[in-house]
């Protein structure tokens, strides 16, 4: 009864929850165009969302090449930051002494800006792909431990009697209770662990390298193509929105129970 | 483990809490002084008491989950004291885990057992018709209501194998009417299974209505006052027979009032 109530509502709501961003997008691309064209502001320092667009489509082999690239790095880094998250998050969630002495060091970890670690990466690793990969890790692994981290230590403690009543060991625990109640802190990170992948890339990449959107980045800048820049820009914006995507995806797939309606 | 799956015969199961003297976290603080409790197979008692006064500590000492400062557990003279996995628990909450569907809830001890998932959910599965929760095995819990949920957090513990649980508060999350229906069909598994089981609750009317023995605790351990055993009240299984509603009887009233009494209400 109540379904059938509030399903028109709910249809209608799911429509402005698309509609009020694109029209508002939209708005402001017309405004922009419309300020370039005019002569609002000098088409030297911006250039016009068509001009952007122009760029992108002219360029669009060479940006694939230098986009596989940075997927690439992108993707390496983050398959082994959350490897080396969950291990780090596991060991600090079973050993208290490893929680206490590595708790403070991550954090602190994390203080240090990605652009100073950058140029120090490129001398010990060179300009392969190495260093790069190396800084995606140091900054993906982090929000995936502290999420799990997080995760393990909010299992209701009542949950972890219940099966040791029934004669559980800690690595029944750990694969009935605790790993699938923090799978959703660990979406949680990973969410956030992705769009650092991309941006953690680029500016590996601003540092020296042959290929990759932050080399190309780098190129354009310099030759003050700034149509260029902006096409860059948008596709790595795009990149880390699709990777985003791919993440809440898997986490519909491993989480089906959370997106089943109630009784 | 197995047992309680394969028969309903009659057992001579007796569970004894013998001069049971506890701390919380294993302090040096006296919680609950000197308690002694038996119940039998097929039979319900009832621990009665105010809140914080150890109901819980209590159930988690005869659980195992808690070592005793003094005193033993005795499952049909055997002593298993400090022992988790002899004894079901059901905690006060229904605890399913939400991110299995409810056959994996219910047949979890028997994976915990040791058994493989796809075993456990065949044993399981013919379970499902006698707790009422047919229909429900590849549902999430989130989709059951509150008297399901309990079904099927009791369908678990029985699964445990053990012949003795305990159930803490386990319906006092439920709604009245619900309440009042899923604790007669509680009544009627534990008596058809033959189950010695140990029930917490501070509802006077509920502990008359359920048990055959109540257990009436009185202190105030956070006042430096141990628990202890205030009195017994035994609720004759025949005042129930041929009744079409005990709770309007002269011996319910009866029962309740030796209980108010010892409480000191």
């Amino acid at each position: 009864m109540s379904g059938a109530v509030t399903s028109p509502d709910a249809r209608a709501y799911a429509v402005r929850r698309i509609m009020v961003p694109v029209c508002t997008m939209a708005v402001l691309l017309v405004v922009w165009e419309l300020a370039v064209r005019t002569g609002m502001v000098p088409n030297f320092l911006l250039p016009s969302p068509t001009q952007v667009v122009a760029a992108l489509v002219a360029d669009a082999s060479l940006l694939a090449q230098h986009a596989a690239t940075t997927v690439i790095e992108a993707l390496l880094g983050l398959g082994i930051g959350v490897v080396v998250g969950f291990v780090v998050a596991v060991l600090m969630d079973r050993f208290e002494t490893v929680y206490l002495a590595f708790d403070p060091l991550i954090t602190i970890s994390q203080t240090i800006p990605t652009v100073a670690i950058a140029p120090l990466l490129v001398l010990w690793f060179g300009y392969g792909l190495a260093p790069k990969v190396i800084l995606i890790v140091l900054t993906t692994f982090f929000p995936v431990a502290v999420s799990l981290v997080g995760g393990f230590r909010s299992v209701d403690p009542d949950m972890i009697d219940l099966l040791r009543t029934m004669g559980a060991s800690d690595l029944q625990i750990f694969r009935e209770v605790k790993l699938p109640s923090a799978l959703e802190h660990l979406f949680s990170g990973l969410r956030i662990s992705a769009t650092y992948a991309i941006v953690g890339a680029v500016i590996s990449e601003w540092l020296g390298g042959f290929s990759g959107l932050g080399v190309y980045m780098t190129r354009v800048r310099k030759s003050f193509a700034y149509d260029r820049m902006f096409a860059v820009i948008i596709l790595i914006s795009a990149l880390s929105l699709a990777l985003m995507f791919l993440v809440d995806l898997l986490e519909r797939l491993c989480m089906p129970w959370k997106h089943t309606e109630g009784k | 483990m197995t047992a309680a799956l394969t028969t309903d015969k009659e057992r001579a199961l007796e569970l004894e809490a013998v001069n049971l003297t506890l701390s919380w976290d294993g302090g040096q603080d006296v919680v609950v002084r000197d308690i002694n409790l038996s119940a039998n197979a097929g039979e319900v008692i009832c621990l009665v008491g105010r809140s914080g006064c150890g109901k819980t500590t209590i159930l988690h000492a005869i659980s195992g989950l808690l070592v005793p400062l003094e005193g033993h557990i005795l499952l049909s003279g055997e002593d298993v004291t400090g022992v988790p996995g002899k004894i079901s628990y059901m905690l006060q909450k229904d605890l399913l885990i939400p991110s299995k569907r409810i056959i994996d809830n219910v047949s979890l001890p028997l994976v915990i057992g040791g058994l493989s998932r796809k075993e456990a959910r065949e044993q399981a599965a013919p379970f499902f018709e006698r707790f009422g929760l047919e229909g429900t095995e590849q549902k999430w819990p989130s989709q059951l209501s509150g008297g399901m949920r309990q079904r099927a957090a009791f369908l678990r513990t029985y699964l445990m194998g053990n012949e003795a649980v305990l159930l803490d508060e386990p319906f006092s999350a439920l709604d009245a009417i619900t309440r009042v229906d899923i604790r007669a069909w509680f009544c009627r598994m534990v008596r058809g299974l033959h189950l010695a089981s140990v029930v917490i609750t501070h509802d006077v009317d509920e502990a008359v209505s359920m048990a055959d023995h109540v257990y009436v605790l009185v202190g105030t351990p956070r006042a430096g006052i141990p628990t202890t055993v205030a009195g017994e009240v035994v609720v004759p299984r025949s005042a129930r027979e041929g009744v079409d509603d005990f709770s309007l009887t002269s011996e319910y009233l009866a029962c309740k009032r030796r209980v108010v009494e010892l409480l000191g209400a």
